[in-house]
Parts: C-alpha cells; sequence; structure tokens
C-alpha cells in the first residue's frame, strides 16, 4: 500500500495535534483514570479527524479506509494506548454501523455531532456473562407502543463513564442467537440507565472504562439503526474496522517501545559497555524490528483489501489474523523491551512499562485471541461441524 | 505436593503458615494491594507465629530450621495469604539479615537480627544504585573512614521494605574500584543524613514499599561495619544461590495460584453453552500451565536439595531462577488471557499476579545476568 501525500499531510496533522493537546496531559489523565473526551474530541473534530471515512452528507471526509489506517497509525505517536483506543471507539468502533446502516434522521442526530465531537460515543456488546462468546448476551429490547423498552447490563465499555449515547447490541426476539439482535442507538441520559461502575484495570488508565445497567430504558423505535434482527451481522461487519483500526494504532505505539528501548539501552553501562553494545540485545530488538514490519506489512494488505471488498470473507480472515498478531506481538515486544530497561522497567511511570500494561488489552478487547482463532479456523474450513445434540 | 526433601515437621510448618496466612493476610490481600502498604502490626503477628525466625538459631530469637523451611513457608504464604507484596515485604529480612549472621559480630547480631525476629525492626538490603542495577561492581556509594564513623555519600534505589526500614544492610564503597573495594555497612534510618527521598510506584508487589534511599554525609558508627573492610562484595555474593532459590520459589507459587484460580474460573465460566474447560484448548493450555509449572519446581527443588546437603551449585541456581521465573511470567500471562475481559481488570487475583510475576525475570540479577553467570561458570 502506497500512502500519497495525503495521507503524509494527514499523519504530521494527527501527529501535531498529538504533540500539543494529548501528550502534554497524558501522564495526568492516567492518574485521574480518564480523560476529558468531550473536550478533545471538539478539538479534533474541528480538524475533521473523527470522520475520516464518514459520509461527507454528515460531516465526513469520505476518503478510503487508507486513511483511517493512517490516522491510526499515527495516533501510536500518543504516550499511551488509552487516548489511541477512546478515539478510535468514536470514530471506527461505535459508529461503522450507525454511517452504513442507520436512517438519514438517525445519522442527523447522532453521527454528525459524533463526527464533529459534540458527542461522545460507546459501543456496548460485552455482558458480564458474554464476553468472547457475543450470540449468548442476554440484554433484551421488548417493542412497547412506539419504543424499545431495554434491560440488561453491559460489560467493560469504553468511553462509558462520559459517553452521550451507546450503540447498543441487544436480543429483539427469542428467535435463533445470530438473527435474534439488533443494534440500537441508546442515550446514556435515558431514563434507567446507570454507570454503574468505573472498572479499574491493569492498563489503559487515562481511558475510562464501565459497567452500565439498563432498567426499563425507553427509546423510540427509529433508534433502531438498519433492519432489526441484523444487529450481529452489522456488528461482526462492525468489527472488522474495530479489529482493523487496533491492530494499526499498534504499530507506532511498538516502534516507540523499540526506539525508546535502543535510546536507553546506548546510553545505559554496565560492566564497561552500553547494554545496546550485548549482541543479544541488539539482535533481538533487530528481530522485533521486523517482526513489527511483518505485522504492518500484513495491516496494510488487509486494508486494501477491505478497501477493495469489505464483506469478502477472505478480508474478515486477515483482519482477524491482523487482531492475532497485533495483541501477540505486543506482549512479546513490549515485554522484551522493558527487560532491558532493568529495574527501570518495572516502575509505574517507564514509557515501556505503561505500553506493556496497556498492550496487554489488545489480545483481550475487541473480541480475544481465541475467538480471533475461531473465525479464522471457521474461514479456513477447518472448524469442525457441530454436533446435534439431542 | 511436598518438595522430596521434606520431613515431617514440613508438613506440620505448612499446616501452621496456612492458617496464619488464611486469617492474618488473604481477607485483606486486595487492599493492601491497593493501598499500597500493609500494616506494621503484621510483623509482630509473624514473628509471634514464628515465621519471621525460620531458618534463624534459636539463640538469636529464631525458631531453627534451615533453607528448606523458609522456603516451604513462603510457598504456604503466597498460596493462602493472597498478596505476593505482604509476603515479599515481610520477608525482606531474608536478604538483610544473611550478611550479618555470616560476618557479624556478636554484639551486631544482638542489636540488629534479635529485633527483627521479634518482628520489632524492619530490616532492607540496599545494594543497587540509580546508576547501576546489575553491575554490583561498580557501585559508588562513598563511605569515607573519619575517626569512629563512616562518613556515607550516595543514593541507592529499588529497595524492598527500605520506606520503612529501621536499618539497611548497605553495600558502599569504602577501597578502590571494583569488586575488592565494597564493604557493608548497618545504616539505621535515625542516622542523620539517611534520607527515603523517595517511595516508588511500580507496576506489581504494590503491597510491599520500595524505596529510593540517598545519604548525605552521613555518619556511620564503625561499629556498623559487617565483616573486614574491603571485603563485603563475598558476603553479598555469598548470599545469591538462596536469594535465587527463594525468588524462584515464589514464582512457582505464585504460578500454581495463577493456575488454581484458572481452573477454578474456567470450570465456572460459561461460554457457547458450556464451560471453558469444556473446550479442548482450554484443558491443554492448563495442562501445560500445570506440566511447565512442574517442571520449574523440580528444578528449583533439585537445587534446594543439592543446597541443604552442601552442595552449593550456583550456575544450576540461576537457570532455576530463569525457568521459574519465566514460567511465572507466562503461567501468569495464560491466566489473564484464560480470564478474558475480567483478567484484564483490578478485582482479578490472576491480574496482579500478572504484574508481580513481571519482577523476577529482573529482581535479584535479571534474567541476562544469570545466563552471563551460567556461561561463565560453565566455561564458555
Amino acid at each position: 500500500m502506497l500512502f500519497t501525500e495525503e495521507h503524509q499531510k494527514l499523519r504530521a496533522t494527527v501527529a501535531r495535534f498529538i504533540d500539543e493537546e494529548i501528550n502534554p496531559h497524558v501522564d495526568a489523565w492516567e492518574e485521574a483514570e480518564i480523560f476529558p473526551a468531550r473536550e478533545l474530541f471538539k478539538k479534533m473534530g474541528a480538524l475533521g479527524l473523527l470522520g475520516i471515512t464518514k459520509p461527507t452528507e454528515h460531516g465526513g471526509a469520505g476518503l478510503d479506509y487508507s486513511y483511517s489506517v493512517a490516522f491510526a497509525e499515527e495516533l501510536g505517536h500518543c504516550n499511551c494506548g488509552a487516548i489511541p483506543m477512546a478515539i478510535g471507539v468514536q470514530t471506527d468502533m461505535a459508529t461503522p454501523a450507525l454511517a452504513r446502516y442507520g436512517s438519514e434522521e438517525l445519522k442527523r442526530e447522532f453521527l454528525a455531532p459524533t463526527i464533529q465531537g459534540e458527542l461522545v460515543a460507546s459501543v456496548g456488546v460485552s455482558e458480564p456473562g458474554a464476553g468472547s462468546d457475543v450470540a449468548g448476551l442476554k440484554t433484551t429490547a421488548v417493542k412497547d407502543g412506539g419504543d424499545y423498552v431495554i434491560n440488561g447490563s453491559k460489560m467493560w465499555i469504553t468511553n462509558g463513564m462520559q459517553s452521550d449515547w451507546i450503540c447498543l447490541l441487544a436480543n429483539t426476539s427469542d428467535d435463533k442467537p445470530h438473527v435474534n439482535k439488533s443494534l440500537i442507538v441508546v442515550p446514556m441520559k435515558a431514563r434507567g440507565v446507570s454507570r454503574a461502575k468505573k472498572l479499574k484495570k491493569i492498563g489503559m488508565w487515562a481511558s475510562d472504562t464501565a459497567q452500565l445497567f439498563f432498567d426499563n430504558v425507553r427509546v423510540p423505535q427509529r433508534y433502531l439503526i438498519g433492519e432489526e434482527g441484523a444487529g450481529f451481522m452489522m456488528q461482526m461487519q462492525q468489527f472488522q474496522e474495530e479489529r482493523l483500526f487496533g491492530s494499526a494504532s499498534t504499530l507506532k505505539a511498538l516502534d516507540r517501545a523499540v526506539q525508546q528501548t535502543i535510546d536507553y539501552t546506548r546510553e545505559r553501562q554496565a560492566f564497561g559497555l552500553s547494554i545496546l553494545d550485548n549482541q543479544s540485545v541488539h539482535f533481538r530488538l533487530a528481530e522485533l524490528q521486523s517482526d513489527i514490519e511483518a505485522l504492518r506489512a500484513l495491516v496494510y494488505r488487509t486494508c486494501e483489501m477491505y478497501i477493495a471488498n469489505p464483506d469478502d470473507m477472505e478480508t474478515v480472515k486477515l483482519a482477524s489474523m491482523c487482531k492475532l498478531k497485533a495483541g501477540r506481538l505486543s506482549r512479546v515486544v513490549t515485554d522484551a523491551c522493558l527487560q532491558y530497561w532493568g529495574g527501570m522497567g518495572y516502575t509505574w511511570d517507564n514509557p515501556v512499562s505503561r505500553n506493556f500494561r496497556d498492550s496487554r488489552l489488545i489480545s483481550i478487547g475487541g473480541g480475544a485471541d481465541e475467538v480471533m482463532l475461531g473465525i479464522i479456523c471457521k474461514l479456513m474450513g477447518i472448524l469442525p461441524r457441530k454436533k446435534k445434540t439431542s | 505436593m511436598p518438595y522430596l526433601f521434606e520431613k515431617e515437621d514440613h508438613a506440620a510448618l505448612r499446616e501452621q503458615v496456612r492458617r496464619f496466612a488464611a486469617k492474618e493476610i488473604a481477607p485483606f490481600a486486595h487492599a493492601w494491594e491497593e493501598a499500597e502498604e500493609f500494616p506494621r502490626e503484621l510483623y509482630g503477628k509473624a514473628a509471634a507465629a514464628g515465621l519471621l525466625g525460620l531458618g534463624h538459631p534459636e539463640a538469636l530469637g529464631g525458631t531453627g530450621g534451615d533453607l528448606s523451611h523458609v522456603l516451604v513457608a513462603s510457598e504456604e504464604l503466597v498460596l493462602a495469604g493472597h498478596s505476593v507484596g505482604t509476603c515479599v515485604g515481610l520477608g525482606s529480612l531474608g536478604i538483610a539479615l544473611p550478611p550479618i549472621l555470616r560476618l557479624g559480630n556478636d554484639e551486631q547480631k544482638r542489636r540488629f537480627v534479635t529485633p527483627v525476629l521479634r518482628g520489632e525492626k524492619i530490616s532492607a538490603l540496599a545494594i543497587t544504585e540509580p546508576g547501576g542495577g546489575s553491575d554490583v561492581a561498580s557501585l559508588t556509594t562513598r563511605a569515607v573512614r573519619d575517626g569512629d564513623h563512616f562518613v556515607v555519600n550516595g543514593a541507592k534505589t529499588f529497595i524492598t521494605s527500605g520506606v520503612r526500614a529501621d536499618f539497611v544492610t548497605t553495600a558502599v564503597r569504602t577501597g578502590g574500584p571494583k569488586h575488592s573495594g565494597i564493604s557493608l555497612l548497618v545504616i539505621e534510618r535515625t542516622t542523620p543524613g539517611f534520607h527515603v527521598s523517595k517511595k516508588l510506584k511500580k507496576m506489581g508487589w504494590w503491597a510491599s514499599d520500595t524505596a529510593e534511599l540517598t545519604f548525605e554525609d552521613c555518619r556511620v558508627p564503625a561499629a556498623n561495619l559487617i565483616g573486614e573492610e574491603n571485603e563485603g562484595f563475598v558476603a553479598i555474593m555469598m548470599n545469591f544461590v538462596a536469594e535465587r532459590l527463594a525468588l524462584a520459589t515464589q514464582c512457582v507459587a505464585i504460578a500454581e495460584l495463577a493456575f488454581r484460580q484458572s481452573l477454578a474460573y474456567a470450570r465456572e465460566r460459561q461460554a457457547f453453552d458450556k464451560p471453558l474447560t469444556g473446550f479442548q484448548v482450554t484443558r491443554h493450555k492448563l495442562a501445560e500451565m500445570q506440566t511447565r509449572i512442574a517442571a520449574a519446581r523440580a528444578l528449583t527443588g533439585e537445587v534446594i536439595t543439592r543446597y541443604l546437603a552442601g552442595d552449593e551449585q550456583p550456575s544450576l541456581a540461576a537457570m532455576a531462577k530463569n525457568v521459574a521465573t519465566d514460567m511465572c511470567s507466562a503461567v501468569t500471562d495464560q491466566a489473564v488471557q484464560l480470564h478474558g475481559g475480567f483478567g484484564y481488570m483490578r478485582e482479578q487475583m490472576v491480574e496482579r499476579l500478572y504484574r508481580d510475576a513481571r519482577l523476577y525475570p529482573i529482581g535479584g540479577g535479571t534474567r541476562e545476568i544469570m545466563n552471563e553467570l551460567i556461561a561463565k561458570a560453565e566455561g564458555y
């Protein structure tokens, strides 16, 4: 995939924005375990950064997905994983289905202001009892008059302590698990929505994560995205962007871990030479950088396929592979780098220590490694057929 | 399963430690880890239960036994106490006292060892400096003789229990460069010029405090010199095998605890209409975790057995440390993965154990230093 001058301009804008508006505050936001989403997103919206691939009639830039990948990759310039993730939820995880399937009215009401950064978005799939097993979720949305009445709870919701609306996956019938689900826009100020708990995590501290409860929450039926019963399919499509975006955003974060480690080990002396001058150290760093480049190539290739045909199963397979490898490699790279910082690497404020903690999420969030493997198996045609249970 | 070297008294000890840890530590484990501190009174309770005195002579207030008892107790303490930070905080005497016991005079043992074994004083060991961790022989904290005192200037970092320690067994440079210029001084916290310059925030081991210490014209009585001047390096080295075995044992215990948590969770948690243990990959993953724990424990056990028989194997001890630490990192990582989204959340024990585990390939000599040592010892 070749990037044009337009891509480079976008990258430069993002890098400058991060230097000026994000990185100076990251330490404080990490400490506070939340960041001012509305304030930050408004600034990003003004620069046109929150709707890169979204339709122009709703304030997006209407560009192809290579620009989203360039954007996500550049977000790796942030001194933490939390802010790229929170931004990614806003741009590529909570909004793709709304942009593709939502009614004009719904897009005007929710998509346009989200692209402007006026509204903060969340996506609600996981539940306390159903993480990887999306089909097993229990939240229900039952028609009553002109409304849906929603009951249930959602878990691990990024931006969940401050979002204005959530793209919620809920059961709208008792039909089979893959055809009984719908995506519904739920305003968080609706009566009966409670942000029960800000969850504490290993990493990603600057991003707030919530457990949410829905107790007889009423929303008008026009808040349904696309067709009723098509929610599972739409969410699976929406996951493609989530996974591509998530994978792309790890690339520069990993480059950063390696570069910071090179700088530190070049400086640090032990036994009369720099740590970097130890063969086992510089060989290892070369290996890690090679692995990162291989992941980058896979992400770029998948992006090209996604642009050509987003719903092709080959694309879905590749996107799942990206996510799997990004999660696994993030663990390897940050662990290996941290080691060369010695005791400094174990201290809380160390940049690689933060990267290590943040990165651990990639193999879990947005479908765990095991879910990716399941999808890949299925698309390779090597998943055993389910035995009929009598 | 008991180690092969264990006798009847070890079984009784395990039972006693289990009871103590279940009652005095486990109920508070999460809170203490979150608070980044455990109550000072715990030292007194652990002493009264005979835990701090393990491996130390009764004449000094100890409860007898040898390294095997110390390690068996520490395994149970982690397994039943659920708080690695608390265990390592309580255990800092295991590295602070040995030089005094080996080379100190009776007066020093009475002044420093006995109150620690009684749980009245907290001790720490200070070797690492901000400018040099693994490279012990290059340390730069200077102690200059001035009449009946040494005047100490310099800084130490990553000192376990250093924030609260009443005294710190400190490696200082009294002579020329490299190994032969190093001495050990006991520096008491009340000494003018002794500062806890920072309580360090770290990835894991939260319940245990870690300090950066600075010494500013700190006048330490010459009576606090442990052993002969300029012969401290050997005293430091002499304890390395025991320390590495202690670290390997902790890793085995942490991994075992993470495994138990994972197994219980995998049996309970339903996905796709069956428990996680209903999936072959889950069962195989659990089997691999347990296999790696068993292998690391077997090697650790062998090195302990040899050590108890007087056969110190520095190279094998370094291998045991690396095997156990890398095993522990891998097992706790898998434990987090098996817990899915819950594994990333701070309420889960495995989340904490994962962070705790990351210290071990770094602390007590990094993995890379162990490899250097093995290569040197094996002559290649």
